[in-house]
């Protein structure tokens, strides 16, 4: 740091060296004057034997001085005068960089945010996962009895902890909400090597079988919301699902759980679970639930893991049937490990895109200043014949570059974080705690310096060539760069061919996500969703077992119906779209009910009778349930037409029969339309609906969901229908929606693609433009007096404009046509950011070529009127 | 060299050092005064000497220069590769006996 105190320190040493060799020559001349000279002589003298006063300060300095450096100031400095003097070139400069800048910035803190950053625990890079197969499908969880065999009797971990969300009525004191949270293995603190904030975690030692450990352990950010932070939360009691948990500890703050987005509340014990859920998961092999992870031994690696973990399987599938095909796969933990992530490709397909924006942006500004090198070429042809040299002007020119797009990344980077900052605000799934850690951190930022530099290096560089081939004598005579522009293909044709290109392909990129969106509103749901409200409320939070919320349900659904204005109201456990379950399904007369056995799973809905009228599902064949469906009658199921075609073929599937275990068997009373059940996107899935009334072999569900149907507006029915059930019980927590909404919000993420799609495929469209219509302005300010001469000499208007307007319109021509096929090549990406369209569909096409063609026709129109406007005589004259 | 040498026997500020030069070598090496200040600046810029602002004994604010340690392992390389340079040099001169 020595150079940098220099850097302060300087003046002094300045200062000290003039005062002494002042003090030198009075030293001197004192000397001399003893030795008999007068005054003045002793001073000639003095100064003669001294030397140059002037000079000896000065090379005294120049020792101190940092050469490079200070002429690197030097240069930054007279940028930015030379800058100042053109506040407009400036600021259009920095607005273009600002955008294509911002735009990579945030589009790299979300794939930062979701895909490359770590989970927030210790060491997050020895934390692996324990996924299911080959870890390429979305299926990660294992089965607790799957988990107690990797854990003790594999020996490349450790250690290994599993957990599984809840989610659960949650009462303090008298309120009771809906909340969410992990049922956490014992040592999963431990595994995880954290420290609580308050109290102490519960531990391995801590569990003694089922329901052993009534502890709780409370997120830090519930305890501050919650608690307000009071420390005396320590052994207080709180209920879940109405048993009550002791709070034994606050987790440290910033650690937000395991998974990628979902931040739980709290986590209990899993073998508490059971007691909490009314459903036990621990005892089956084949109940997948549990998400497994551990710390892998020194030296282990991943793959040594995975091999060691399947030789195990295998073992265990000798033991247990059940376990028959099972593999597992170690994978890195937290959204870095999972390779096959669809968002994944999606998000690297934007940020693709959000470069090519950049480099569109780079390349017009390469251009503008390439024009403006043209303009001041005359000043630095000057400047090198008085013998400045081409390196020291092209540094020059190279300081206003980076110095631009720096000031550009730093504008781009400030609105990045605006509106990442309000992005990491928001709530994407309603009451569910997901939470997008987007905001910029270290890596963004170092991105986003880099990218400036570059970018200033690239447009920088461009012209600077022009510069390096500059005849200095010609250009004295002539006042301008004898460029090449017009001789052959020159580089300037070049980016705005790519810069065309690009542009095609944004605009490409974004119609297709417009299309596709499109076509997933008007796809066919299977239910009509419009004017259906959602009362939905897990009865287990107020200790309701199964068999006790039947009658309640009933109980909702009349007191519903009888709303004035409803004309329609059913009941089930779950519907579409608002989560839901599903079962493997058997073919009739299966007798071993293995995995490998099973015929496919479906999803499974429990249904009260009317809810297909309701819901607005046409019945295509068959009867709808009754009341007397219940657990006296027979079993009955209504199929959807996927699961019809899958199981039994195309003939008439009513009175087919299936299996879901030993003692479930269903005979098809019914079979209804297809629909999508989880997302817009999804490939048809076969579906099963049961009596609610029934349940799948004998469970009665807990859930209820009261849909209901009405021509009241969303306040006055939400209204009426929260008076109607809180009378019947108060102490359920309540969740009223519209339908709508519900499907609305699992379009997010394709309508949030769409919107990033259509910013840049306009801000591309905006920069094709100007680069078009600098290139067309510039050939026909270039070719004014050849064109009147021409006019003169009797050539039509159609023919000057050919000449003038020909190039630009043929690099149009060949860059959109690039740009389109490379869309084209590259529609297998673009499949993962929408579905249900594609760069192959004709209107698409059509719809781009016609938009370039716009795009050209407004670029062009300014120069071709100048074109037109040519008075020969005038022209001539001058 | 010189300068280090002269520092070496005593701290000594500019004035006095330039006499002291021009006194040891017997007025042979005649060079302007004020060089003498660039090559000093060089010292105290690599840290073989340091200066401090002093009061001389005939009552002028002068500023002394010492030789610091790097100095003194810096003037030690240069004199021995200086010697061996004349050794070299005299080598050569002198008439040979072959």
């Amino acid at each position: 740091m020595n150079w940098f105190r220099q850097l302060f320190t300087r003046n002094r040493i300045y200062s000290d060296l003039s005062e002494e060799i002042e003090q030198h020559l009075t030293e001197k001349v004192e000397a001399l004057m003893d030795s008999g000279m007068s005054r003045p002589q002793a001073e000639q003298a003095a100064r003669r034997e001294f030397g140059n006063v002037a000079r000896v300060s000065e090379r005294g300095r120049e020792i101190w001085m940092w050469p490079r450096v200070e002429s690197v100031l030097a240069d930054i400095g007279s940028a930015i005068r030379k800058l100042r003097k053109s506040p407009g070139f400036t600021f259009t400069a920095i607005v273009t960089l600002a955008l294509g800048i911002g735009a990579n910035v945030v589009v790299f803190s979300v794939l930062n945010g979701l895909i490359l950053r770590p989970l927030d625990v210790p060491q997050p890079e020895n934390l692996f996962q324990v996924v299911h197969g080959n870890g390429k499908g979305a299926w990660t969880s294992q089965s607790y009895r799957d988990y107690l065999d990797y854990r003790d009797r594999d020996l490349s971990f450790t250690g290994l902890m599993a957990y599984q969300m809840q989610r659960v009525g949650l009462s303090v004191g008298k309120s009771n909400t809906r909340s969410w949270g992990y049922a956490a293995s014992g040592n999963y603190f431990d595994v995880l090597g954290l420290k609580p904030t308050l109290g102490r975690f519960f531990h391995a030692t801590d569990e003694h079988g089922p329901a052993s450990v009534p502890f709780i352990v409370l997120s830090y950010d519930f305890w501050q919301r919650q608690f307000h932070a009071s420390p005396d939360v320590l052994g207080q009691t709180i209920q879940l699902n109405q048993h009550p948990f002791t709070i034994i500890a606050i987790a440290p703050e910033g650690f937000h759980g395991t998974d990628d987005f979902f931040w739980p509340d709290y986590w209990f014990p899993l073998l508490n679970a059971a007691q909490v859920t009314g459903s036990d998961d621990l005892p089956f092999r084949d109940h997948y639930s549990f998400d497994v992870m551990g710390r892998l031994k020194p030296g282990v690696t991943p793959h040594q893991a995975t091999d060691s973990l399947n030789a195990l399987a295998t073992q265990m599938a000798k033991e247990d049937r059940k376990d028959d095909g099972l593999s597992a796969t170690v994978i890195q933990a937290g959204p870095a490990g999972k390779t096959d992530n669809p968002m994944k490709k999606a998000l690297l397909g934007i940020m693709l895109l959000a470069v090519l924006v950049l480099l569109a942006a780079c390349v017009n500004l390469a251009s503008i200043f390439g024009a403006r090198a043209a303009d001041l070429s005359g000043e630095l042809a000057i400047r090198m014949a008085i013998g400045c040299s081409r390196w020291h002007i092209l540094r020059q020119l190279l300081t206003e570059a980076v110095l631009i797009s720096i000031a550009g990344g730093i504008a781009g980077t400030f609105f990045a974080r605006l509106l990442l900052s309000a992005l990491s605000h928001w709530q994407a799934f309603g009451d569910f705690p997901t939470h997008f850690l987007i905001s910029p951190d270290h890596r963004v930022y170092f991105l986003a310096m880099g990218l400036s530099i570059v970018c200033g290096f690239v447009f920088g560089l461009i012209p600077a060539r022009q510069i390096w081939n500059t005849n200095v004598l010609q250009t004295i005579k002539t006042g301008t760069l004898q460029s090449e522009a017009f001789r052959g293909f020159a580089v300037r044709d070049i980016l705005l061919v790519v810069q065309i290109a690009v542009c095609t392909l944004l605009v490409t990129a974004s119609l297709v996500a417009v299309r596709g969106m499109r076509r997933s509103l008007q796809v066919p749901l299977g239910f009509q969703p419009h004017n259906l409200t959602l009362v939905q409320a897990d009865l287990r939070m107020a200790g309701y077992t199964g068999e006790q919320s039947v009658p309640l349900l009933k109980r909702m659904i009349g007191a519903a119906s009888a709303i004035p204005g409803v004309t329609a109201a059913a009941g089930a456990d779950s519907v579409p779209f608002q989560g839901g379950g599903g079962w493997f399904v058997y073919r009739w007369g299966t007798t071993e009910f293995l995995p490998s056995h099973m015929a496919f799973g479906a999803d499974t809905y429990l249904i009260s009778p009317g809810y297909l009228q309701t819901a607005g599902t046409r019945l295509m064949a068959g009867r709808d349930f009754t009341w007397h469906d219940d657990k006296s009658s027979p079993g009955v199921a209504i199929i959807n037409e996927t699961f019809a075609h899958k199981l039994f073929g195309n003939p008439s599937a009513i009175g087919q029969r299936f299996m879901l275990w030993a003692s479930a068997k269903y005979e098809v009373v019914g079979v209804v339309e297809d629909g999508k059940y989880g997302s817009l996107v999804e490939d048809p899935q076969p579906a099963m609906f049961f009596p609610v009334t029934q349940g799948p072999g004998g469970f009665l569900p807990t859930g209820a969901v009261v849909i209901v149907r009405s021509q009241l507006s969303q306040d006055q029915i939400t209204a009426q229908l929260r008076n109607a059930v809180t009378g019947i019980e108060p102490n359920v927590p309540y969740t009223i929606a519209q339908w709508d909404d519900a499907i609305d919000r699992s379009l997010i993420p394709a309508r949030a693609a769409t919107v990033v799609l259509s910013i840049m495929g306009m801000l591309a469209a905006m920069l094709a433009i100007t680069g078009i219509f600098g290139m067309a302005s510039y050939s026909v300010s270039k070719r004014l007096k050849e064109q009147g001469i021409r006019i003169a000499l009797g050539a039509q208007h159609l023919q000057v404009m050919r000449s003038t307007l020909g190039r630009p319109v043929i690099l149009l021509l060949i860059g959109s046509v690039i740009g389109l096929l490379l869309g084209v090549f590259t529609s297998s990406l673009m499949s993962h950011l929408v579905a249900y369209a594609t760069p192959r569909d004709p209107l698409i096409l059509a719809g781009v070529l016609f938009t370039m063609l716009l795009l050209g026709l407004l670029a062009c129109f300014i120069p071709a009127r100048r074109t037109l406007a040519i008075d020969p005589a005038q022209l001539l004259r001058e | 060299m010189m300068v280090l040498q002269s520092l070496q026997r005593r701290p000594m500020h500019g004035y006095a050092l330039v006499q002291h030069i021009k006194q040891r070598s017997n007025e042979l090496l005649q060079v302007e005064e004020g060089s003498l200040y660039p090559a000093l600046q060089r010292l105290l810029k690599e840290g073989q000497v340091k200066a401090e602002w002093e009061i001389s004994l005939s009552n002028r604010r002068v500023r002394t220069y010492r030789i610091t340690p790097a100095g003194k392992k810096h003037l030690e390389r240069e004199i021995s590769s200086f010697e061996r340079m004349l050794e070299g040099i005299t080598l050569v001169l002198s008439p040979s006996e072959s």
